[in-house]
């Protein structure tokens, strides 16, 4: 059961540097070859690009606030993604700083029965140098009352 | 070249795109690439143990293809905001179709902008993925 209690949980800040490299490997993986991602010497990063944050949180023990909203692994899963950007998305080269944050967790009566719990994370991207904010995450994962039926959707 | 302002009325549209059939390769590409390593999407027994027939499709797989489709069209620079709503499962073997329109066109901080509504359509089954960007006109 997803626990209330974690709205306004808050991560320690962690370090996400957008490599070239990575980049393209993403762009690659997402059936881009866009000359933006694959020839420019400081290409922009794809609009998912920040989901890649997983691999510099983990070297930063505490940022990642998600672990305390306790949804469950059984019944839960990912509803919904979004990304927002103040200006063009980050490019290769920039060093960013990401702070995560428990904004909600609310309650839904699904439409076949059985309440739907949904919990929202939202991490800030902020420029390392300038301090200016880059883009934002809004991570929405859903938790449902019992496992989901055979050919059973929400 | 990116569509111009006059190009991009209410309605706008370029041609879907149709990938697939998708293999246990897509998925795990991708999983190399996110770092989102869930055996799920990779691994049969553990997915069969978990009461799938095969591999569960990576949503952010095809929610990325889906904002590929939109940056081919308007402009890898020009993005601004990108969602996406999961609605229904994607599995190996899946032939999805990519494709969206320009719901609003307007000014907003002495910006050209376009909302776009965008899809992921499964062949033969429902919506996978709904989706809703805006970019910047230049």
């Amino acid at each position: 059961m997803a626990k209330e209690t974690a709205v306004g949980a808050e991560g320690v800040p962690f370090e996400l540097e957008v490599e070239r490299g990575k980049i393209r490997e993403l762009a690659r993986a997402t059936l881009s070859s866009h000359p933006a991602y694959m020839k420019d010497e400081r290409p922009v990063s794809p609009p998912t690009f920040l989901t890649t944050m997983f691999f510099w949180e983990e070297h930063t023990p505490g940022s990642n606030p998600w672990h305390r909203v306790e949804l469950d692994p059984k019944r839960g899963m990912h509803a919904e993604q979004e990304y927002v950007f103040f200006g063009p998305p980050p490019r290769a080269g920039t060093r960013l700083v990401g702070r995560s944050r428990i904004e909600s967790v609310t309650h839904k009566e699904g439409r076949r029965g059985g309440r739907l719990t949904f919990a929202v994370m939202v991490t800030e991207f902020r420029d390392a140098t300038t301090g200016a904010l880059v883009a934002e995450a809004r991570m929405t994962g859903v938790e449902t009352e019992r496992p989901p039926q055979e050919g059973e959707t929400r | 070249m990116s569509p111009t302002w006059d190009e991009l009325a209410e309605g706008a549209s370029a041609p879907p795109r149709t990938v697939g059939p998708l293999t246990r390769t897509d998925f795990v590409r991708y999983q190399g690439a996110s770092g989102d390593m869930n055996p799920v999407h990779h691994d049969e027994p553990f997915a069969r143990a978990a009461g799938y027939e095969a591999p569960l499709g990576v949503g952010m797989f095809h929610a990325g293809v889906l904002a590929t489709w939109a940056t081919d069209w308007l402009g890898p620079e020009n993005v601004r905001a990108f969602k996406v709503r999961w609605k229904e499962a994607v599995w190996p073997g899946d032939v999805l179709r990519f494709s969206g329109k320009v719901v609003r066109r307007y000014e907003q901080a002495g910006e050209r902008r376009v909302d776009l509504e965008l899809a992921c359509t499964r062949e033969g089954g429902g919506v996978a993925v709904q989706g809703w960007a805006t970019f910047v006109v230049v």
